[in-house]
């Protein structure tokens, strides 16, 4: 193990970690918006945005983001659209994490009983009310470890953003190889920058599970 | 029309094709308990679906206090404040606390000072031997205990009429008295009360009167007494007779 090539290249590392930390955590928070959008729209069963919201996840769950990120890389340009590596990542990893989330989001918030709306609505409660102190607060905390899922696996999508020559780690990573060959080195300091992105937020997922889950038995 | 509270006329309630009621009339006065008894699927639980709103009907009017409900979303909310509801499965929110759930509407529908209602929800608690759950979650308690709440829920609220969903079916033999205590305290203080139940001893001593509905009509209409006694129809005789185990 050549360690001294390890620490030369630390700093290298952590700046892609931190490019992959910034797009896909843009990333992951607009695919969160746009899931959300599209599960208030499933939920309420909105005509003409619903099915527009369907033809949307089954495009985004069905093709991969590689083939995604090629598309708006190489694809666009040809009619005249040039995007940055930085901005493809973004809009890339929002097109397919919002398909993701909008669905767990809308299971969320079908794990609320009828029975229990109708009991808020024979209390007098608006639409809007019961919602608000009573599907809502119920769906949240059915969609914490769905999200979590969610998240780690859009941020370890970006992992393909390389393809599209933004210099996120696993960029950093094949290029150091091609240039190096210290296969072995570059390898566990990939692994060991993705952990260190990622242990962090399952351990925060986990606490926010917790909490969520106060007085409940 | 002055003295009913509810007043059912004519009504017609339909699933599609399925016609539950064709034409149902019926009324409750003040201070009234009226048990509604009757085999699976005769629309008991329709009826009282309809009173609150959460079932559209088809044709007839219904009076609450002598004004015709009108089924609109701003008018739904203020009949729901007058007619309560009590569910067969409690449905409290399990995300709030006892005294939460009880807050819920008195605070945020009828905007009620809080502390004002909060200090009735604890003499309601108190009444109903709840008051050391007040700030336990639905899920740490038993199932009389959750539907002893859910009453108290719809107290709160001061409503003309409770209606009472088969309150008891839910829970074990021995947390239906509980429950049913409750009730037939609120039926000797004059509480007016729709119940649907298969509780027949229940029915018998809480009722003023019994409608016996079948097919979507009442087949039969009486004083508890008459009626579980010396029931009118085959009909009625036949279904009461269920209730009594005997080998054949």
């Amino acid at each position: 193990m050549d360690w001294s090539f390890m620490t030369e290249y630390a700093p290298l590392f952590a700046e892609s970690a931190r490019i992959t930390v910034m797009i896909g955590g843009i990333g992951t928070l607009l695919a969160l918006v746009t899931g959300l959008i599209c599960a208030w729209i499933m939920y309420f069963r909105i005509p003409l945005l619903r099915q527009i919201a369907a033809v949307y996840t089954e495009l985004s769950r069905n093709t991969p983001l590689i083939v995604q990120l090629f598309f708006l890389y190489f694809g666009l340009p040809k009619a005249g659209v040039v995007l940055s590596s930085e901005l493809c990542g973004i809009i890339g990893l929002t097109f397919l994490g919002g398909s993701y989330m909008a669905e767990s989001f809308y299971a969320a918030l079908k794990t609320v009983s009828v029975s229990q709306i109708e009991s808020a609505e024979s209390l007098g409660l608006s639409r809007y009310q019961t919602m608000r102190y009573t599907v809502i607060p119920q769906a949240a905390r059915a969609a914490v470890p769905p999200l979590c899922a969610n998240v780690i696996f859009l941020l370890k999508e970006t992992s393909v953003f390389s393809a599209v020559s933004l210099a996120d780690l696993m960029f950093t990573a094949k290029d150091l190889i091609g240039m190096y060959y210290n296969t072995t080195e570059i390898l566990i300091m990939l692994a060991a920058f993705y952990l260190l992105i990622l242990l962090p937020v399952s351990v925060l997922f986990s606490l926010l599970e917790r909490r969520m889950n106060r007085g409940r038995i | 029309m002055s003295g009913n509270i509810i007043e059912i006329r004519h009504l017609r309630k339909a699933f599609g094709d399925h016609v539950i009621f064709s034409d149902l009339s019926l009324t409750v006065k003040k201070g009234e308990t009226v048990v509604i008894i009757g085999p699976s699927g005769c629309g008991k639980s329709t009826l009282l679906r309809c009173l609150n709103g959460l079932e559209p009907i088809q044709g007839g009017t219904i009076y609450l206090n002598g004004k015709p409900l009108e089924y609109g979303r701003k008018s739904l909310v203020k009949i729901r404040q007058k007619i309560g509801m009590v569910f067969q499965n409690y449905d409290l929110f399990p995300n709030m606390t006892v005294l939460q759930n009880i807050l819920l509407s008195p605070v945020k529908v009828q905007k009620r000072n809080r502390r004002e209602a909060k200090e009735e929800a604890e003499q309601l608690l108190e009444k109903v031997g709840l008051r050391e759950k007040a700030d336990a979650y639905p899920d740490a308690l038993s199932g009389g205990q959750k539907q002893r709440t859910a009453i108290v829920r719809s107290l709160i609220m001061h409503p003309d009429i409770l209606l009472l969903d088969e309150i008891t079916a839910a829970l074990d033999p021995e947390m239906v008295h509980e429950v049913l205590d409750v009730v037939m305290e609120l039926s000797r203080n004059g509480t007016a009360m729709l119940i649907v139940t298969h509780e027949m001893a229940f029915a018998e001593a809480a009722a003023d009167r019994v409608i016996f509905l079948d097919g979507g009509r009442i087949l039969e209409e009486g004083e508890p007494q008459a009626f579980f006694h010396s029931p009118q129809t085959e009909r009625a005789r036949r279904f009461l007779s269920a209730f009594t185990y005997s080998e054949s």
